[in-house]
């Protein structure tokens, strides 16, 4: 990464994002393998969770993408012959790579960069493990990787965009639910599929894009079906640096009151200056 | 044993009208509406608006060791003794306990140190903090304030033996400059460990992010006057004033903590990590403040010596409580994606069974 000076610039012009439709995700899990494969990330291990056909449980140090099976209420009347049916749905999760990043602020070491096509990259090479970026992340992508002692997440497959290459995973998924391209346009796609889907009957659809929080957007935007705190998506995911004012102003109110006391002690009290062959001989 | 499903039943009435009322629907409306038998398991965990993502966590657990909170207590106590140093020295009140306050203020500084390269793992990994500042990173201006606190307490405690064995006055006057140094540093140093744990996601310590780097602190300000009167210096008027001071701000801390009600401070104040934090409070608060008011007022040294095993017991384990009291925050996906608890939200359950979870 330091070979190139153009990422220390920040992100102009074009912004690359996600946009992830879960009313095309059939669940195959190929975004998984494909950026397993592409970015050499390691196994998960195999533990059944119990929950749907999710084994993985949520994006981590070894899972950045994460597909969701989303199993809802059993609805008595429709299943035909079995009587009920579950609400099933699937959808492909990763890093937001935010406007805002809270691990990119958070991290002591400069490891965390945006790259000039607006991903949030974590430089390998850099990172000192210090796992602060993972408590900075609101919604709790970046992870340690104990053994190898380094926080690890999506890199957006900035590899691959540097060459003009879509990521691993959009390139491999086959219903297209994962799209790729300019911020601005997928932004206006997902307001087209929303218009569509809910011209044919799916009034629940929604887009998830929080744009008004101190995230300030975010680059994976989703489309999913019925309240997105289903899917653990945040309502309100804030940036953890809005907690710095206060902070810092009671540490200064915590300094100051240590001086305050520690002069007021020694001032009303006698010298000790006397006595000290006695407090030494002890 | 035979499959449970594949046994064979004996017929009785019940069963029988049963089969009839199922015909009778059939003939009647064409279909049949029914439950259904419920596997082994059932109801299976689901996902909803009240319940989120089955219940997995939202939020990662924080991957710090042990090393953390230990050194959180440890850069406390040894900043606050710098202050008091050079507090001591400044007022000309008490030359030995500047001298011994300056030892505490550079052995702490080594111990931090120490304690966050074994966090991190190799040694080389703590340069990397000093690769860049990073005002916005509180673990960025930390690792600064740590790595100045501990050359200035480090040379000034330096400069101290060796003035006391060949008295060279600018060794003394330089060591005097790094002991004023190190003081200044100090303060941020027992301080700043509330903004770094307050300026982050989780929500039982951004929730306190105006109150955690006054109660550290003080909880640290409580650990240093304690360390120095251990070592000697327990007929110091002037700690036994300070060590009221750093109490009292604790009890207030405390009390004030009992009377949140709110959800989301229910890891302070519930199970193992609430009543750690409690305990924590209760030994840095109260019970010093009580024994050291009565031990003013009979110049009772075991009491003066009481009180410091109990303020420095006390912040460790309000640091140790902290910390795990986040863990049991970041588990809690109620609070980020704002579900108000209802009789029917379900119970917060460890996901410790979850692959990655345990894999951490
Ligand atoms: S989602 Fe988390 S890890 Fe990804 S960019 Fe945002 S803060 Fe960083
Ligand atoms: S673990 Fe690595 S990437 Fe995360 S904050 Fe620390 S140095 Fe930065």
């Amino acid at each position: 990464m330091s070979t190139s000076t153009d990422f220390e610039t920040g992100h102009s012009g074009h912004t690359t994002a996600f946009l992830t439709d879960s009313t095309l995700c059939i669940g195959c899990k190929a975004c998984e393998v494909a950026c397993k494969e592409w970015n050499g990330v390691s196994a998960d291990g195999f533990d059944w969770s119990g929950f749907s056909y999710d084994n993985t449980g949520h994006v981590g140090h070894s899972t950045w993408r994460h597909v969701k099976f989303v199993e809802g209420d059993p609805q008595p009347g429709f299943g035909g012959n079995s009587g009920e049916t579950i609400s099933w749905e699937f959808s492909s999760d990763v890093c937001k790579h935010c406007e805002v990043a809270g691990c990119l602020e958070a991290c002591p070491t400069g490891a965390i960069t945006r790259m000039e096509f607006g991903a949030v990259y974590v430089q390998p090479d850099i990172c000192n493990g210090c796992s602060y970026c993972v408590v900075a992340c609101p919604f709790g992508v970046v992870q340690k990787n104990v053994e190898d002692g380094r926080a690890f997440k999506c890199t957006f497959c900035s590899d691959r965009q540097r060459v003009g290459l879509e990521p691993a995973c959009a390139k491999a998924c086959p219903t297209q639910s994962i799209k790729f391209g300019e911020i601005n346009e997928l932004r206006n796609e997902a307001q087209d599929r929303l218009q569509e889907l809910r011209a044919r009957g799916i009034e629940d659809a929604t887009v998830y894009d929080p744009q008004d929080t101190s995230v300030g957007g975010i680059h994976s935007i989703f489309l999913v079906r019925g309240d997105p705190r289903t899917y653990n998506l945040p309502p309100k995911p804030e940036v953890p640096t809005i907690y710095l004012k206060d902070g810092w102003r009671s540490a200064g109110i915590a300094a100051g009151m240590m001086v305050v006391a520690g002069l007021a002690a020694f001032l009303s009290t006698p010298s000790k200056n006397g006595k000290r062959l006695e407090g030494a001989a002890r | 044993m035979r499959d449970p499903a594949r046994r064979e039943h004996t017929p009785d009435a019940a069963r029988e009208a049963r089969l009839v009322s199922i015909r009778r629907e059939a003939e009647k409306k064409g279909r049949l509406v029914e439950q259904g038998v419920r596997p082994k398991g059932a109801p299976f965990p689901k996902a909803s608006p009240e319940t989120g993502y089955y219940g997995i966590p939202l939020l990662k657990e924080p991957q710090w060791t042990w090393e953390i909170p230990v050194y959180f207590f440890v850069g406390g106590a040894a900043g606050a003794a710098a202050l008091i140093g050079a507090l001591a020295k400044v007022t000309g009140k008490d030359e030995g306990l500047a001298r011994d306050a300056r030892l505490v203020a550079a052995g702490g500084g080594i111990l931090s140190t120490g304690l966050l390269i074994s966090d991190l793992g190799r040694p080389e990994r703590f340069l990397n903090m000093l690769r860049v500042f990073k005002i916005q990173s509180p673990m960025s201006v930390g690792a600064w304030v740590l790595a100045l606190f501990g050359s200035s307490a480090g040379a000034a405690a330096f400069a101290q033996v060796v003035d006391d064995r060949l008295k060279i006055g600018p060794v003394r006057v330089l060591g005097n400059v790094a002991e004023g140094f190190s003081a200044a540093m100090g303060l941020p140093l027992a301080t700043y460990t509330g903004v770094l744990i307050g300026a982050t996601a989780i929500p039982a310590w951004n929730h306190n992010v105006k109150t955690l780097p006054i109660h550290f602190g003080m909880s640290g300000l409580g650990a240093g006057v304690s360390v120095l009167e251990l070592m000697g210096h327990d007929d110091s008027p002037a700690l036994n004033v300070l060590g009221i001071g750093a109490s009292a701000v604790e009890s207030y801390e405390g009390v004030q903590l009992e009377f949140k009600r709110d959800s989301v401070n229910r890891p302070l104040k519930h199970g193992l990590t609430g009543w750690t934090t409690r305990l924590g409070s209760v030994l840095a608060g109260p019970v010093p403040l009580a024994l050291r008011i009565i031990a003013s007022a009979s110049g009772s040294r075991r009491l003066r010596r009481a009180a410091a095993w109990s303020s420095i017991a006390g912040s460790i384990l309000t640091r140790v409580g902290w910390i795990y009291a986040g863990h049991e925050s970041a588990r809690d996906w109620r609070i980020p994606l704002q579900i108000k608890e209802t009789p029917s939200t379900p119970e917060l359950t460890s996901r410790r069974d979850i692959p990655q979870m345990r894999a951490g």
